[in-house]
C-alpha cells in the first residue's frame, strides 16, 4: 500500500492551515518591506538636512573652491567670514548653532597650509563630510602647488585619461566588471536562497517530527505505514508548504514594494546596496549594451537546470538530517548539540562561496568544496555563473545524490529507532548504536 | 480451534540487550489473549514485531498461517500504550486520515465513523480539535480509530488507562462484543482483575522469556495446590486444630462467617481427594464452609515472577 500521497497531503495541509504559518506568510513581506522603506526614508532624511559651515580663510584664496551656493554633494552651505578673529568666529558659529567652522591658516607654501587646516565643531563631525572637505582641499592645494611650479593646470586636466579594460576569454566570450559582478550576484543569490531555505524549512521538518513524538501518535501511525514512507512524506509535504510560502513572499513582496513606493513616494533608486555601489564604479557609458551582454554571457539554461537539481538535492540531503535529529530527541531544547554538525558545513559553504569563489571561481578550494556533498549545492550554484565544465557539474550531482540516498538510509535508521524512544536525551554514542539495530 | 497468530522462537536484541529470547506464543482464533509480564519484560517488543514496527532477529510470526507481510497491516488494529493524536487536527479529519492509512476508502471510513460516533454519542465532536477534548474523550476516539477497519486481530496495550470506571466498563463491553463478532483480541495490561474477567488465554513473559502460557482454566488447574478453605465448628476448636495439623498441612484462613468456626486452609496430601477430606471433616465436626482455593491471576503472576527471579 502506498500511502505517500496521503501523508504528503496531510503534512502539507496541516502546515499551510497552521495559524502562525498563515500569519508569517502575510506578515513577513510586510515587515520586510516596511523595514526597507524605513531605512530608505531615514537615510534620505539624514541626507536632506542642510548643514551650514563657516570658513575663516587667512590665505584668502583657498576658500574659493567653496562656492557660496549650497554644495550639492555634501549638502552644505559654506559662508566665508572676513575681518574677524578666530576666537570671535568660533563664538559666532557656536551661538548661531552652525555645523562647524573651517579654519585655514596662512603659510608660506601650500604644503605648510595643508598641515594647518582645522575644523571646529560642537560634536564630532560626520566622517563622510570630513573626507569630502579633505578631498576638495587636497585637490585645490595640489593645483596651487602645480601652478607654483609653473605647470599649466588646463593641460594637466586635459591629459587625464580613463582606462576601462575590455576583457575577453580565449573562446571569445566577453566579460567586464559589470558582467562579473552580475555573475557573482546570481551565484550569491542562489546560494543564500538555498541556505535560508534549508535553515527555515529544515527546522520545520524537525519540529514536525518532534511534535509527533510528544503527541505520542507516532506508534499509531507507524503501525500503518513504514517509517521511511512517513519520513519522505514529511520532507516532501513540508517542502511543498515551504515552496508555497516562498512564492507567496515573492509575489506579496513584489506587489507591496510597488504599492508602498507609490503611496509614500519613496524613491527606491536612491537606495544603494553595496553591490550596486560596486556596480556603479565599474560602469562605463554604454551601459545598455553591457546589460544585454550580461544576459548573453550568463549560461542561463545551465543555471536554471543546475539551480533546481542542486537546490532539491541539497535541500533533501539536509532535511533528512534534520528529521533524524527530530527523531532522536524529545523536545526542541535538546536539539542544540546535534545542530552544530549540520549548521557548520552550511555556514562554511556560504563563506567559501562568498570569499573563495569571488577570489577565484575555479581555484582548488572552490573546486573541492563544490564536490563535497554538504557544501556542493551552495558552492556549485555560486560557481556555475562563471562557467563550470559539464563533467564537473555532473560529477558533483552524482556525488550529491548518492550521499542523499546515504543520509536517507542513515536518517531512517535513526528515525525508526528514535521515534519510539522516550524520556532521555541520547548521546552520539547511543545514536551510533541505533544504526546497528 | 485454529490459531490466528503464531510466533515461533522470536528473538530480538538491542545491542547486547536481549529483549525477547526465543519467545513462542499461539493465539487461538476468537479468543481474548492476555499478554502479561512485569515492566520491561519484553511485551511491547513482541507487540511491535507483530505490528511490523520492528523485525525479529530470528524466528518468525505467522498471521493466519502466513508469514507477516506488509498487507497484513490492514488485518491488525493496534492501540499502543504510548498513544495520542495530532493535537491541532480536527477529530473527524484525523479519524478519516488514520482510517485511510489502514486502507479504507474515504467514503467507507466516513460511513463507519458515523456508526461509531453515534454509538458513543459523540457526533458533535467531529469538528473539534483534539486539544479541546479531555484525555478520556481523546481515548474514545483512539479506540474507534483502532477498531474502525474491522481487523481480524486487535491488540490493546493498557486499553483502560485514562478512562473513568464507567467508560472503562463501556470499552470492556465493546471489546467482548468485538470478540463475539469474530475478532481476536490480544490484551496487555497490569490490571489483573480485568484479565481474570475477560481473558480466555494468557501468556506470561518475564525477563525476555516466556515462562507460562495456556488456557486460563488450564493454567489455574496447573497452579492450584489441592488446598481447601474450610470452616468447621466443634466442641473444642483448638483441639481440632491440633488433630488436623497432625494429618494435613495447615494454614490460617481468613473469611467472613456468621458462625464461630475454626477457619483453616487445608492442603491435601498426594493421592487424597476432596471427598476424602470432606468425609473426614464431617466425622469430626460441623462443616459450615468448604471451598477449593483457586489461585487468582494475580497470585499466579506474582508466584511465577518470584520463582523465576
Amino acid at each position: 500500500m502506498n500511502h505517500l500521497p496521503l501523508i504528503i497531503k496531510r503534512e502539507y495541509l496541516t502546515k499551510v492551515r497552521n495559524k502562525s504559518f498563515i500569519i508569517m506568510t502575510f506578515l513577513s513581506p510586510l515587515i520586510f518591506i516596511g523595514l526597507i522603506m524605513l531605512i530608505t526614508y531615514l537615510t534620505q532624511l539624514n541626507n536632506n538636512k542642510e548643514r551650514t559651515v563657516s570658513i575663516v580663510d587667512e590665505t584668502g584664496t583657498i576658500s574659493q573652491v567653496f562656492t557660496q551656493e549650497t554644495d550639492e554633494e555634501s549638502n552644505t552651505k559654506f559662508t566665508l567670514l572676513t575681518g574677524i578673529s578666530l576666537d570671535d568666529a568660533k563664538k559666532q558659529v557656536q551661538e548661531t548653532e552652525q555645523y562647524g567652522l573651517l579654519y585655514i591658516q596662512n603659510s608660506s607654501t601650500p604644503e605648510e597650509i595643508a598641515k594647518q587646516i582645522k575644523f571646529y565643531s560642537e560634536d564630532s563631525p560626520s566622517q563622510k563630510f570630513i573626507s569630502h572637505l579633505e578631498q576638495v582641499l587636497s585637490k585645490k592645494l595640489t593645483d596651487e602647488t602645480l601652478i607654483g611650479n609653473g605647470v599649466d593646470i588646463a593641460l594637466v586636466q586635459d591629459s587625464q585619461t580613463n582606462v576601462n579594460i575590455a576583457q575577453e576569454t580565449f573562446s571569445g566570450e566577453r566579460t567586464s566588471k559589470l558582467i562579473n559582478y552580475s555573475k557573482l550576484g546570481f551565484g550569491l543569490a542562489a546560494g543564500y536562497l538555498l541556505f535560508m531555505f534549508i535553515i527555515i524549512y529544515g527546522n520545520m521538518i524537525m519540529r514536525s517530527v518532534i511534535e509527533e513524538k510528544t503527541n505520542r501518535i507516532i506508534e499509531v501511525i507507524i503501525s500503518s505505514v513504514k517509517p521511511v514512507q512517513l519520513l519522505m512524506g514529511k520532507i516532501i509535504g513540508t517542502s511543498l508548504a515551504g515552496v508555497t510560502q516562498f512564492l507567496m513572499w515573492v509575489i506579496l513582496g513584489g506587489v507591496m514594494l510597488i504599492i508602498f513606493s507609490m503611496v509614500f513616494g519613496v524613491d527606491l533608486s536612491g537606495m544603494q546596496t553595496p553591490q550596486q555601489e560596486l556596480l556603479a564604479q565599474g560602469v562605463d557609458p554604454n551601459i545598455q549594451a553591457q546589460i544585454a551582454g550580461v544576459f548573453q554571457s550568463l549560461p542561463l539554461a545551465n543555471l536554471v537546470i543546475a539551480f533546481f537539481v542542486f537546490f532539491i538535492g541539497g535541500y533533501l540531503l539536509y532535511s533528512s538530517l534534520y528529521a533524524a535529529i527530530g527523531a532522536a530527541v524529545d523536545n526542541e531544547t535538546d536539539t542544540q548539540q546535534f545542530m552544530m554538525p549540520i549548521i557548520m558545513p552550511l555556514v562554511l559553504a556560504v563563506y567559501v562561496g562568498g570569499f573563495t569563489v569571488l577570489e577565484d571561481p575555479h581555484g582548488v578550494v572552490a573546486t573541492v568544496f563544490s564536490y563535497i556533498p554538504l557544501t556542493s549545492p551552495v558552492v556549485m550554484l555560486m560557481r556555475i555563473p562563471f562557467g563550470v565544465p559539464i563533467w564537473q557539474q555532473l560529477l558533483s550531482v552524482v556525488i550529491l545524490y548518492i550521499s542523499f540516498s546515504g543520509t536517507v538510509w542513515f536518517a531512517s535508521k535513526i528515525y525508526r529507532v528514535g521515534i519510539l524512544m522516550y524520556g532521555k536525551k541520547p548521546s552520539y554514542k547511543e545514536i551510533f548504536k541505533w544504526l546497528k539495530y | 480451534m485454529s490459531s490466528i497468530l503464531q510466533a515461533n522462537d522470536v528473538v530480538k536484541t538491542y545491542g547486547t540487550y536481549t529483549a525477547l529470547n526465543k519467545v513462542s506464543i499461539e493465539v487461538p482464533k476468537g479468543s481474548i489473549f492476555g499478554l502479561l509480564g512485569p515492566n520491561g519484560a519484553g511485551k511491547t517488543s513482541l507487540i511491535r514485531i507483530i505490528n511490523q514496527i520492528t523485525a525479529p532477529d530470528a524466528g518468525n510470526v505467522l498471521l493466519d498461517g502466513e508469514p507477516l507481510q506488509q498487507f497484513h497491516i490492514k488485518d491488525i488494529g493496534y492501540m499502543p500504550e504510548e498513544r495520542g493524536l495530532y493535537k491541532s487536527m480536527k477529530v473527524g479529519e484525523q479519524a478519516l486520515y488514520l482510517a485511510q492509512l489502514k486502507g479504507l476508502s474515504k467514503a467507507e471510513a466516513k460511513k463507519r465513523l458515523q456508526y461509531w460516533f453515534e454509538k458513543f454519542e459523540i457526533t458533535d465532536w467531529w469538528n473539534k480539535k483534539i486539544q479541546e477534548l479531555s484525555k478520556g474523550m481523546a481515548q474514545k476516539i483512539q479506540f474507534v480509530v483502532t477498531v474502525l477497519h474491522q481487523p481480524k486481530l486487535l491488540i490493546f496495550d493498557e486499553p483502560f488507562s485514562g478512562f473513568d470506571p464507567i467508560n472503562a466498563n463501556r470499552i470492556k463491553d465493546e471489546i467482548i462484543q468485538l470478540r463475539d463478532e469474530g475478532a481476536t483480541v490480544i490484551f496487555s495490561t497490569h490490571r489483573m482483575e480485568s484479565v481474570e474477567e475477560m481473558c480466555d488465554h494468557i501468556a506470561l513473559i518475564h525477563k525476555s522469556n516466556k515462562v507460562l502460557d495456556g488456557k486460563l482454566t488450564d493454567v489455574k488447574r496447573q497452579y492450584k495446590s489441592n488446598t481447601y478453605q474450610v470452616g468447621i465448628a466443634s466442641q473444642n476448636n483448638e483441639q481440632l486444630r491440633a488433630t488436623l495439623r497432625d494429618k494435613f498441612e495447615l494454614n490460617e484462613a481468613n473469611f467472613k462467617s456468621i458462625d464461630d468456626d475454626l477457619k483453616v486452609n487445608i492442603k491435601l496430601n498426594n493421592g487424597e481427594t476432596s471427598n476424602d477430606l470432606l468425609s473426614y471433616l464431617t466425622s469430626v465436626g460441623q462443616v459450615n464452609h468448604f471451598v477449593e482455593v483457586i489461585p487468582s491471576v494475580n497470585d499466579i503472576f506474582i508466584q511465577t515472577v518470584a520463582n523465576n527471579n
